[in-house]
């Protein structure tokens, strides 16, 4: 099911949340709301799914405009953060629940209720445990009882609340492979909050990204990461370089290839991804040395410093292939030519 | 060296409470007992039998019943109140709520005694317009019993409706539930356990009330005499036997009731993953 947003604002007392929110998510994509904390995306998603009111605008799912309409009409599956499974119901009543409190006229028998639930308890992988409390689940099994649960109610959105927020890093990195391959399965729309940059573009198939409660650039994750809009996404989105151009001289932005024209405006930056740097042994006197490196398995990530008159010295990151750093010979001190393969300027 | 524990200071702590509960509450219970113990089988049968003795038991333990339902209910939409909206006076309503357990009881009756007797404040108006009189009957006893119990009740169900996890709700509503199916099926499932405890408190504290019940019960052999007054009139009189038969058998019986309570608390938790 489509989702259209139009003019969305929420303002909290005197804090504005939201300004006119404008997006269209397409039916069957998995979309990932990323900023920062405090930008909004809990509170967009939260207002999608009629937990919160807006000030303005429409909600339109499925061209239908349901602005007005109670969380409990929506029609949506919502995943909390906490997951908010119900404590004093075992696990299979949590996922039964939806299915339970729905009009006499349309509720599944009993004996499809509980077929339904034991289904659904499988593919969260967790019919095992479906006499268990709450309290004694770890929280990956948390997480996957609680979209169980918003599953019920064959929601035609899904919405999830920093769905890894609380999970370790294994945990973590096992649930995001699985909801893919989830959302793959089930196709139906879902959208999840997250502030986690790798998280977003490991899992979504869109990226809309958030800043003080503005959609700062909307894309699959290759273009996020390949063309991004401006400075904040370029700075959200991976690791980033900053180049200022007129702390530079116009010969060494020549040889790096940062250069842009002879009447560029003083502000200028340019973003260069540490994967961009090409580093050689410069003979003579450059602006930038090489400070230390670490070990990223793979990679081998290189320190670099800036040292500019009437600057304060600056790091700036490169990466490299383990084997490629090697051949360089180069050691702590030395002075470095760079040659910049790819840059994104803004002014 | 014997098996170490996880939690220190058992021994000393244990200890402590069993010397608390012995010089507290066994000591001074068991003599109760002891002296009960001077009267054969037949006095003690043919003292609580006595039609007036049983009587007396009928009117404080169903007064003490009938105030903890309705302290209950009443009580826990003082909570409710207080725990989820804003409003004026909040603090000054939260100070009112705990009165009743400052104010000595015996004030308290004399104060409902005189708006509730016929010819008092609200007396004169529930017999005009509804034919009702509540002083000096046992709805008299009720109405006091209530004032004095409502604050347990609000004060064990507030904390635990203050701690209700809201996105509990929230995830109801998502899924369907109607704002009736999210209360009976999730708010009040959660907090049963702690509304049982704040009804034990309260059934324990009307059984046992003597001061606030006096004024306003009438105290009429058979119809408005509760236990405690039967007790202190019999002290009076020397019946020292008399007054001990009696206040072992109330003793016992209560002991049972709220025995019951917590078990049946012990289940209600069990069938709701709290244990």
């Amino acid at each position: 099911m489509s989702i259209v947003l139009s003019n969305i604002s929420k303002n909290f007392g005197d804090f504005s949340a939201l300004h006119d929110i404008d997006l269209e998510i397409p039916e069957g994509e998995l979309v990932a709301l990323l900023g920062p904390s405090g930008c909004g995306k809990t509170t967009l998603l939260r207002i999608i799914a009629g937990l919160e009111q807006t000030d303005k605008g429409k909600i339109l799912l499925n061209g239908e405009d349901k602005t007005d309409f109670h969380v409990s009409q929506r029609g949506i599956g919502f995943v909390f953060q906490h997951y908010a499974l119900f404590r004093h119901m075992t696990v299979f009543d949590n996922v039964a629940f939806g299915m339970r409190v729905k009009d006499k006229k349309v509720r599944p028998s009993e004996a499809e209720i509980t077929r339904k639930t034991h289904a659904l308890l499988e593919l969260v992988q967790l019919d095992w445990l479906h006499n268990r409390f709450p309290d004694q689940l770890s929280g990956g099994q948390r997480q996957r009882i609680a979209l169980a649960r918003a599953l019920a109610v064959e929601p035609s959105v899904l919405l999830l609340d920093e769905p890894f927020g609380a999970l370790d890093a294994s945990v973590r990195k096992d649930l995001r492979q699985w909801l893919r391959s989830l959302h793959h399965e089930l196709n139906v729309t879902s959208i999840f909050v997250t502030h986690d940059q790798e998280e977003a573009m490991e899992v979504a198939s869109q990226v809309v990204v958030l800043n003080k409660g503005r959609i700062e650039q909307q894309g699959s994750p290759a273009e996020i990461y390949d063309h991004p809009a401006n400075v904040f996404v370029s700075k959200f989105i991976g690791q980033t370089n900053e180049f200022t151009l007129s702390h530079f001289t116009a010969d060494w932005l020549k040889q790096t290839g940062l250069y842009v024209n002879e009447n560029f405006a003083p502000e200028t930056v340019a973003h260069v991804r540490p994967h961009d740097i090409e580093i050689t042994k410069a003979t003579n006197e450059t602006p930038v040395t090489l400070k230390d490196w670490q070990h990223l398995g793979a990679l081998i990530r290189i320190e670099l410093v800036k040292n500019l008159p009437h600057q304060t010295p600056k790091s700036v990151f490169a990466e490299m292939p383990n084997a490629q750093f090697k051949s360089l010979q180069l050691n702590r001190g030395d002075n470095v030519d760079l040659k910049i393969r790819h840059a994104h300027w803004f002014n | 060296m014997s098996q170490s524990r996880i939690m220190p200071a058992f021994r000393p702590t244990i200890s402590f409470t069993l010397l608390y509960l012995s010089l507290v509450v066994l000591i001074p219970l068991s003599t109760l007992v002891f002296k009960s113990f001077q009267l054969s089988f037949d006095d003690y049968l043919n003292i609580i039998t006595n039609k007036r003795v049983v009587a007396a038991f009928r009117v404080s333990f169903s007064t003490a019943l009938g105030a903890a339902v309705i302290a209950s209910f009443f009580g826990f939409i003082v909570a409710w109140v207080l725990t989820r909206y804003p409003f004026v006076g909040k603090r000054f309503f939260h100070a009112l709520i705990d009165l009743p357990f400052a104010l000595p009881t015996a004030v308290a009756g004399i104060v409902l005694a005189t708006i509730f007797q016929p010819s008092g404040l609200l007396g004169k108006f529930l017999k005009q317009h509804f034919d009702l009189q509540i002083g000096f009957k046992p709805a008299g006893i009720v109405v006091a019993l209530i004032f004095i119990s409502i604050p347990f009740v609000v004060r064990t169900v507030e904390p635990v409706l203050q701690e209700f996890d809201s996105r509990m709700e929230e995830a109801a509503s998502s899924l369907g539930a109607t704002r009736w199916q999210v209360f009976t099926k999730i708010i009040f499932p959660n907090i049963f356990p702690a509304l049982l405890t704040g009804f034990a408190l309260s059934f324990a504290r009307g059984v046992g009330e003597y001061g606030s019940v006096i004024f306003i019960a009438g105290n009429l052999p058979y119809v408005s005499e509760i236990v405690p007054l039967l007790i202190i009139t019999k002290l009076e009189q020397y019946d020292i036997p008399g007054a001990t038969a009696i206040a072992l058998t109330m003793l016992v019986i209560s002991f049972l009731l709220l025995l019951l309570i917590n078990f049946s608390q012990y289940i209600v938790r069990k069938r709701s993953g709290q244990l």
